[in-house]
């Protein structure tokens, strides 16, 4: 048996590498090693006031603070029988768009393209491609100013709290940002032209998707969890049907869905979702895609330039619909009991689950991030792919853009590690 | 900038920490080519796969040391970098997770991981300063971006950068924005939290949390005889922990 270990990947949120195991010419089993260290956020939150939750689950990632926010605030609101107003869901809407919009830029542009690419960085990209890197940096600069209109900041955004806003942005503020969106959103349909361009690697590995869904809309804040093979789950059905699982090699659980290894994320989003586009993001979707399920993890990346243009679209739209909420803030009635509540973080569902005393203190929290959900079926791909280059001297490489692929999210994985009762998995 | 003839190495590391501050860097969409022509990035996993090997001009760091590897990962840096700087709450008070640092630690003992033996953490996050000599600190969680480039822009032109020892409450005066906490009566950190964010949250109708981290003689007894409530006094360990203990955490 021989063992490769590789560094440290790059271009990816926190700190990994992958390690494969041979057996002669065989590719025995592949391990993404995850080494960042734990930051215990489970066993802290414990006894913390239900009102400065989302302060702390945001700083579990700086890319998606967003999806923390929204998935512990439904989770609360709901244990509490808190109702917001549509006009603040709108509202929650809007800004999640905003890091959508960020983070898909961010990924496609700086850190994913250069593998298509053939450069280290997007900035040495840039200097090739002045035009294409600088688009999208415009592209993330929109989604940013959005974060900081309805947010205040577009990292750990300070706006968002447990029944609503702390203030409502006034409309005049939203309507600046218009001429910024649709020339994001220009650029956006630009960049997926531009992107479909490329030609991908022959690569479709079979894994169930499993993403929101919604009836009438593509789905972010709300809607019911489904998966490619016709399961629909109620939230806490599907809490139920998780298994969280310890390896040795990961500071993050993995976690397998009925016993089995699942993908969440843009994939599994649009495969699910695909006729609920906003309609320019609808339109190229036809275009670049055949009809069917876009299995290939390389394509990602187009995906996720489609899901721009959607965000985009759908916040031009709320903007154009907004209607400040008359309560920007609801309060909150605090009573003992266990609540749900997920949402889409760019890289996939995002799920938090609270018990909560009558004081409003914490007593339990289970919170599921997408890259933890991915982990397995990033190991499974990574064994696929990497069979296929064992002699080649770009099996490192080979390996890193398969990772690359699934945009992880390491400093959220390894966010999660829970203190648990005996020995219980 | 552009006329050096020689370009200073910018390394950028991270410890445990949400990757918020590096991101606050890539967020500097209309400057961040400028700055990568001003230096060589020569360590940013992150954002390259590019790694030169040190010594490094200026190394700045995030997250805080949480385990053992990053114990020794401080260490290297310091050794390799002319110029340290801690950025963000993490680097330069331990950050969030350093709420474990107050953990009941005999009801922890009394729940155990499945397999504790696979995971390395010491058991208390600290800030590099407890370390290694930490030659700046921009404060935050996250920094400011406007602060960090500023930093940059004094550093590579060889000037002393300059931060508020200030608190947020004169940001709040500057903006002419109300106070919470006399109009309202709602607690606040603004008196004891250093400037650098533009009084974020007072402008959104919210009280300060603290990000920054205390100011310059933070009198934290004051605020909290004024605070009174619970909720408030509890917020001093929040975000960021070292309120009460500034001096043993930073420097």
């Amino acid at each position: 048996m021989k063992t490769l270990k590789f560094g440290e990947i790059s271009r990816v949120e926190g700190e990994g590498s992958v390690t494969l195991h041979k057996n002669g010419d065989q590719l025995e089993s592949v391990e993404l090693r995850i080494f960042e260290p734990p930051r215990f956020f489970e066993a802290f939150l414990q006894g913390r006031d239900f009102s400065e939750v989302p302060d702390i689950t945001a700083r579990i990632c700086g890319i998606c603070p967003i999806a923390y926010q929204v998935s512990c605030s439904l989770a609360i609101e709901r244990a509490f029988g808190m109702e917001v107003s549509p006009e603040i869901e709108s509202l929650r809407r809007l800004i999640y768009c905003g890091e959508w919009i960020k983070s898909h830029a961010l990924h496609i542009h700086l850190l994913h393209l250069p593998d298509f690419f053939g450069f280290a960085d997007g900035i040495e990209m840039s200097r090739v491609y002045p035009e294409e890197i600088l688009r999208g940096l415009r592209i993330k600069k929109a989604g940013n100013r959005l974060m900081e209109a309805v947010g205040g900041r577009a990292v750990h955004p300070i706006n968002l709290r447990v029944g609503g806003f702390a203030s409502a942005p006034e409309p005049r503020v939203l309507q600046e940002l218009v001429p910024t969106l649709d020339a994001a959103l220009e650029d956006a349909i630009a960049a997926v032209h531009w992107v479909a361009r490329i030609e991908f690697p022959h690569f479709e590995p079979e894994t169930p998707y499993v993403a929101m869904v919604h009836e009438s809309e593509y789905p972010i804040h709300q809607g019911k969890l489904a998966s490619s093979e016709g399961t629909v789950w109620t939230d806490e059905e599907f809490e139920s049907s998780i298994a969280e699982i310890q390896v040795p090699h990961s500071n993050s659980l993995h976690y397998r869905l009925d016993g089995k290894s699942y993908q969440v994320g843009p994939l599994a989003r649009f495969n699910l979702n695909r006729e609920r586009l906003t309609p320019i993001a609808h339109q190229l979707a036809s275009k670049v895609f055949e009809h069917g399920p876009i299995r290939n993890p390389f394509k990602s990346v187009l995906v996720r330039a489609i899901e721009t243009v959607f965000a985009l679209e759908e916040s031009l739209k709320l903007i154009a619909n907004y209607v400040p909420p008359e309560l920007s803030l609801i309060v909150a009635n605090p009573r003992a009991a266990v609540g749900r509540g997920c949402s889409e973080a760019p890289r996939g569902i995002c799920f938090h689950s609270y018990e909560l005393a009558a004081d409003g203190s914490v007593v339990r929290a289970n919170i599921v991030p997408p890259t933890s959900q991915n982990l397995a079926c990033i190991e499974d791909d990574l064994k696929s792919w990497a069979s296929e280059f064992l002699d080649s001297d770009e099996l490192q490489f080979e390996c890193e853009r398969m990772v690359r692929n699934f945009d992880p999210c390491i400093s959220c994985a390894t966010h999660f590690l829970r203190i648990r009762e005996g020995n219980e998995v | 900038m552009n006329a050096q003839p020689y370009r200073p190495t910018l390394a950028v590391w991270k410890l445990a920490s949400c990757d918020g501050c590096q991101l606050t860097l890539l967020d500097c969409e209309d400057d961040l080519l400028e700055i990568a022509g001003a230096v060589t990035i020569a360590h940013f996993p992150e954002a390259t796969s590019n790694k030169q090997p040190g010594p490094y001009d200026i190394s700045l760091v995030e997250g805080s040391v949480a385990n053992p590897a990053t114990a020794a990962l401080v260490q290297q840096i310091r050794s390799e970098s002319k110029v340290v700087v801690a950025i963000g709450a993490c680097a330069t008070s331990g950050g969030v997770q350093a709420l474990r640092n107050f953990a009941d630690v005999e009801a922890y003992k009394s729940s155990v991981y499945p397999y504790p033996e696979w995971i390395e953490a010491t058991p208390d996050c600290l800030p590099v300063s407890s370390f290694v000599k930490v030659d700046y600190e921009l404060r935050g969680c996250p920094i400011s971006a406007k602060q960090l480039l500023e930093f940059l822009r004094a550093v590579l032109s060889g000037e002393k950068p300059r931060f508020p020892t200030y608190s947020v409450c004169t940001e709040c005066k500057l903006r002419g924005v109300t106070c919470l906490a006399v109009s309202r009566g709602e607690s606040c950190m603004g008196p004891i939290t250093q400037a650098g964010c533009g009084a974020l949250c007072p402008g959104f109708n919210r009280g300060c949390y603290g990000c920054f981290g205390p100011c310059e003689e933070a009198n934290v007894e004051a605020y909290k005889k004024l605070a009174g409530a619970h909720d408030a006094v509890r917020r001093l360990k929040m975000i960021v922990t070292n309120f009460e203990t500034p001096k043993g955490a930073t420097q």
